[in-house]
């Protein structure tokens, strides 16, 4: 017992909880643009991946990590870009494209792997983004310890998610994007360009989950390796969900979907007897739970998955 | 010189023309009434006015300059304004935010909530247009909806604004609300298009009426020199007569009896239905009055077995048929005309013959150890549509291919021509043109004069009193009061339908 307290309750895992809700907030709030301006994105998963591995070849070229960042976001928007023309310009099943979406940057950053650096599993090492230290705070008791150092990334979500809340509530474009999803009509009506503010918001969540996919490859390791999102673009789905389209309270639950990985990666290398598969599914169970308690409470955007097209107003 | 003023407007969608060289002009400061039938193209007029539609030819005037209007936003900066049949508002969203979306207020980049609610204020006060700012649109209703649509249109600058329908919707003291802010409006400058089919509303607000026949324009007349019966004319083509009312008298049995039926709300939330008390007589028609969402849908349900009531009992013709499921219920003789035609009345992709039999294919009439007998079910199809004057091609094509019209006309006949005592009609002419609605109307009067007992729920006031012998008035789940017809007054009625039992 005394074993399994020790496992939960350690600062150590605070830490690790921060460190690892990142990549999902930071697609979360992707997802939560895309589906506030009416579009699934179930995608995200692969712009993830695609993050991830623009990141690492990124670096590889340019030899600095700040640009492989750079490479991350934009190698994100453009599979959001895709998925914002099948969707919005071409009217395809939001769902059916995210899924093609996912196993298309799975098998692309599989090949091109192999194709830059003739190997299977994984990449070279490259250039990581290493840690900052912030001065004064690391030398704060427990803060310190939970918040004083990390990678930039993680500071930079942060930052992020706040501008990413202010955007989305406290300014006429997020307006715009919640009317948009909500009712797509009402905005065509009073002159809002619905495409535009849905292709936006599509780029937008693809660039996030690209960037949240350079902090896995870039700031945790610094190598990418074949599928290395392993799901967490569906956790943040879940997590967007979960905190209702609403990037602070989706930070909340990626907290919470990291918190049981950090758990789930300490059980397994404590001397507790469970299996390691089962310690791993924690996370993946937790998330099926939760959805399926929040999924009956939670109001999605009203026009969330459907298609529209000016001039054609229904009677 | 005219406010707005459109030229030869021509308007086809695939091989439906839907306005035909069609010209019409409003004067600044006038109200003018777009009068015709569901279908007539009055609708599609004003969207290509607003820019909704693009006109396949004919040309569009504001204040006597010629303009092109591609969109909603050319429309919006000529000071046009449209309110929409259906309300172009986010529910989820608060009534500044609905207003306020697509012209901000800002500061320093970010959404000047103060200004905006403010502005709002200002406006609902110049032109008594009540708005709470800060509720979200799902919680108010939808009177107070169509205000929050009317400022939208006004905080956007409109000189010319269009009513699509706006009354259809509203309670009778919302209406003469809703005319005094209009007079209010048009005396302050602003022109009012206001579409609509009702000729009650025609006569008393507007200044000139305009009518559409089947996308044509009739004719532009003062209304000072029209009557009902001239429009009516001009909207229908032919002069309608009065319900035929030959009937037997009522019988002092009770044909369907409700006894305290209640029917429980969501955990917390008030009951659907209260203690609801109700006979209908062999040769009566009992009209329930009330405003759309104050327990019809819950009280239709419960009668057709499709919801159970938490307490009460329905019986009819001393029959217990309570708990009964809706198949047992309608096997006892009961005709259900239900009030959403495309989800309960028909199956829009089946043919019309598979449609004629609906809950009625079980019966050994129409099938046989199991299967269908096509030729009985397509003759029985060819008979309702002969006697009910179904405008249909084959039996065989999609009943979901038939104007709203025809399709309710499809239903009233199954209904009617299947064995019964009791009808129960629910909303039968929404959305109906007057010519369909006249037609229905007839055929549940023809019933209740050969001695059916008919149950009428509808929001429609007007068809209320036309056909009722005796009037429930319905409001929050409770019957507040049950009288013959000729003992309400308009006035009483709609003060019962909002909860006013003070006034009366």
């Amino acid at each position: 017992m005394s074993e399994f307290i020790d496992v939960v309750f350690n600062i150590n895992n605070v830490t690790a909880t921060i460190r690892m809700a990142v990549p999902i907030a930071l697609a979360a709030m992707g997802g939560a643009f895309s589906e506030r301006s009416g579009v699934v994105n179930i995608g995200l998963e692969g712009m993830m991946l695609t993050g991830a591995f623009c990141g690492v070849f990124g670096c590889q070229i340019t030899g600095n990590p700040w640009l492989g960042v750079l490479f991350a976001i934009i190698g994100g928007g453009l599979v959001g870009a895709i998925h914002a023309v099948l969707t919005v310009g071409l009217k395809a099943d939001h769902v059916v494209t995210g899924v093609g979406i996912n196993i298309l940057s799975s098998g692309t950053t599989t090949w091109l792997m192999q194709v830059i650096w003739k190997r299977k599993g994984t990449s070279d090492l490259v250039r990581g983004l290493g840690t900052w230290s912030v001065p004064g705070l690391r030398d704060v008791p427990i803060l310190g310890t939970i918040l004083g150092t990390h990678s930039p990334l993680v500071y930079i979500c942060f930052l992020l998610i706040i501008l990413g809340w202010v955007l989305m509530f406290k300014t006429p474009l997020g307006l715009r994007i919640r009317m948009t999803g909500e009712h797509p009509e009402a905005a065509d009506t009073v002159g809002i360009n619905v495409n535009a503010i849905r292709y936006f918001c599509v780029i937008l969540s693809g660039s996030l989950a690209g960037l949240g996919g350079a902090y896995l490859s870039l700031a945790q390791l610094n190598w990418f390796s074949k599928d290395m999102s392993a799901g967490r673009g569906y956790m943040a789905l879940a997590a967007c969900i979960f905190g209702g389209w609403n990037p602070l309270k989706g930070l909340g639950a990626s907290f919470l979907f990291s918190f049981t990985d950090a758990i789930q990666m300490r059980m397994q290398t404590s001397k507790m007897r469970i299996a390691t598969e089962l310690v791993q599914m924690i996370p993946y169970v937790l998330t099926i739970l939760i959805l399926a308690g929040a999924v009956v409470r939670s109001r999605p955007p009203q026009a969330l998955g459907e298609h529209y097209e000016s001039g054609h107003v229904s009677k | 010189m005219y406010a707005i003023r459109m030229e030869n407007i021509t308007k086809r969608f695939g091989n439906v023309v839907a306005n035909d060289n069609v010209s019409f002009a409003a004067a600044p400061g006038e109200i003018h009434c777009l009068l015709g039938e569901n279908g007539a193209g009055k609708s599609t007029l004003m969207r290509i006015l607003f820019g909704l539609y693009r006109q396949d030819s004919g040309s569009i005037y504001i204040n006597d300059n010629p303009v092109t209007i591609s969109g909603p936003r050319d429309a919006i900066s000529l000071g046009i304004g449209m309110v929409h049949q259906h309300f172009m508002l986010a529910e989820q969203l608060t009534v500044t935010e609905n207003i306020v979306a697509g012209c901000e207020p800002r500061k320093n980049g970010l959404l000047d909530y103060e200004k905006a609610r403010q502005d709002i204020l200002e406006v609902s006060e110049r032109y008594g247009l009540r708005v709470d700012p800060d509720a979200k649109v799902e919680d108010i209703s939808v009177g107070q909806q169509q205000r929050v649509e009317i400022i939208k249109a006004l905080m956007r600058g409109a000189e010319v604004l269009i009513l699509d329908e706006p009354t259809a919707v509203l309670t009778p003291p919302e209406v003469s609300e809703l005319f005094t802010v209009m007079r209010a409006l048009s005396e302050s400058g602003t022109t009012i298009i206001f579409i609509t089919h009702k000729l009650k509303e025609t006569m008393e607000i507007s200044h000139s009426v305009t009518v559409l026949r089947d996308g044509k324009k009739v004719g532009t007349v003062s209304t000072e020199d029209a009557t009902p019966e001239s429009l009516v004319e001009m909207m229908v083509g032919r002069s309608l007569p009065v319900h035929d009312d030959c009937r037997m008298p009522p019988r002092e049995a009770i044909a369907l009896e409700l006894k305290d039926i209640s029917v429980s709300g969501r955990k917390g939330s008030r009951a659907r239905l209260d203690n609801v008390n109700l006979d209908v007589r062999f040769g009566e028609i009992l009209g329930i009055a009330g405003v759309d969402g104050n327990g019809q849908l819950e009280l239709e349900e419960v009668v057709c077995g499709l919801r159970r009531p938490s307490k009460g009992r329905i019986i009819m013709s001393g029959q217990d048929l309570t708990g009964l499921d809706t198949r047992r219920i309608r096997d006892k003789g009961v005709a259900y005309i239900p009030s959403d035609r495309l989800r309960r009345g028909m199956v829009g992709s089946l043919s019309l013959s598979r449609n004629s039999v609906l809950g009625m294919h079980h019966h050994s009439y129409f099938s046989q150890r199991g299967v269908l007998l096509e030729d009985i079910i397509e003759k029985h199809a060819e008979e309702i549509i002969k006697k009910y004057d179904v405008r249909a091609e084959s039996v065989h094509q999609p009943m979901g291919s038939l104007s709203g019209g025809n399709q309710q006309k499809m239903v009233v006949g199954r209904e009617l021509t299947r064995p019964h005592s009791v009808v129960i009609a629910c909303q039968p002419t929404r959305g109906l043109d007057v010519g369909a609605a006249y037609y229905i109307r007839e055929q549940i009067l023809d019933s209740r004069n050969k001695g059916k007992a008919v149950l009428l729920i509808s929001a429609e006031l007007d068809e209320i009193l036309e056909l009722s012998d005796r009037i429930a008035i319905i409001y929050e789940g409770q019957v507040v009061d049950v009288r013959p017809t000729g003992q309400f007054t308009e006035r009483e009625l709609g003060l019962l339908m909002t909860g006013e039992r003070n006034g009366v």
